[in-house]
């Protein structure tokens, strides 16, 4: 049977597991715009752009 | 050198309710790798976990800002029952959810509108959703009877009246009411509840 031999080792090419980078800018950016206003009986969210 | 990180997550978490955004940051940088490995590997799907573990810091920074944040628990281990939460959510939703198979012919890309799959819009309808139910539970309890009898049961009013005991014009009365004291609530806080 034949053998098969690879150029690189396949771990070299796993990559590590994480969030996007946008994801996180979107995350950061969401908390800067949200705004929680207090009312007499209510919390009242505001997203400022 | 390397220089060790002291600033524990209840001082990152307090430092955020004072307004640092630095803070958050820091947060999520701390715990993003072990949030995000723990949602992959309950869903196996990279575009999904990104999608939940979004969510989860959106739930995490909304309920900081409403200062409901229990400072007795630990961060991660909220921040992950969060998660855990959503991943629930996931597969109960999924499950739910016909599946298309995209290999034939038919490719439902083709019938959906990209305005349905922008999830800031999803995320701005969910919140004002969510606000208008708030406002509703404001409302004296036989307006808010059938507000949402008509509005979220889908009931006719004949049905409505007969349901609590009263004439169709009551009925329709209360409805009326109900709008108006809405809008007067929404009129006094400023509150916009429009999508764009």
């Amino acid at each position: 049977m034949a053998k098969l031999y690879l150029n690189e080792s396949p771990n070299e090419k796993v990559e590590k597991l994480g969030p996007k980078k946008e994801t996180i800018k979107f995350l950061l950016n969401y908390s800067k715009a949200l705004h929680v206003l207090d009312g007499k009986h209510l919390q009242y969210e505001n997203l400022l752009n | 050198m390397k220089k060790i990180e002291t600033t524990t997550d209840a001082t990152l978490v307090r430092q955020y309710l004072d307004g640092s955004e630095d803070a958050l940051s820091k947060l999520i940088n701390r715990h993003q790798q072990r949030i995000y490995n723990f949602i992959f590997s309950k869903v196996f799907d990279r575009d999904i976990t990104e999608d939940i573990f979004q969510d989860t810091f959106i739930k995490v920074i909304r309920t900081l800002k409403r200062g409901k944040y229990n400072e007795e628990g630990k961060f991660l281990p909220w921040v992950m029952r969060i998660a855990h939460n959503l991943v629930i959510d996931h597969f109960r939703k999924n499950n739910r959810m016909p599946k298309f198979d995209n290999s034939g012919d038919f490719n439902i890309f083709s019938v959906l509108h990209d305005e349905d799959l922008n999830a800031e819009k999803l995320m701005v309808k969910d919140q004002i959703e969510s606000d208008v139910r708030e406002l509703i539970k404001e409302l004296p309890e036989d307006q808010k009877e059938v507000l949402v009898m008509r509005i979220y049961k889908d009931m006719s009013f004949k049905e409505i009246a007969e349901r609590t005991d009263v004439s169709i014009n009551t009925a329709l009365g209360r409805m009326r009411y109900a709008l108006i004291n809405l809008r007067k609530v929404i009129d006094k806080h400023n509150i916009v509840l429009t999508k764009y």
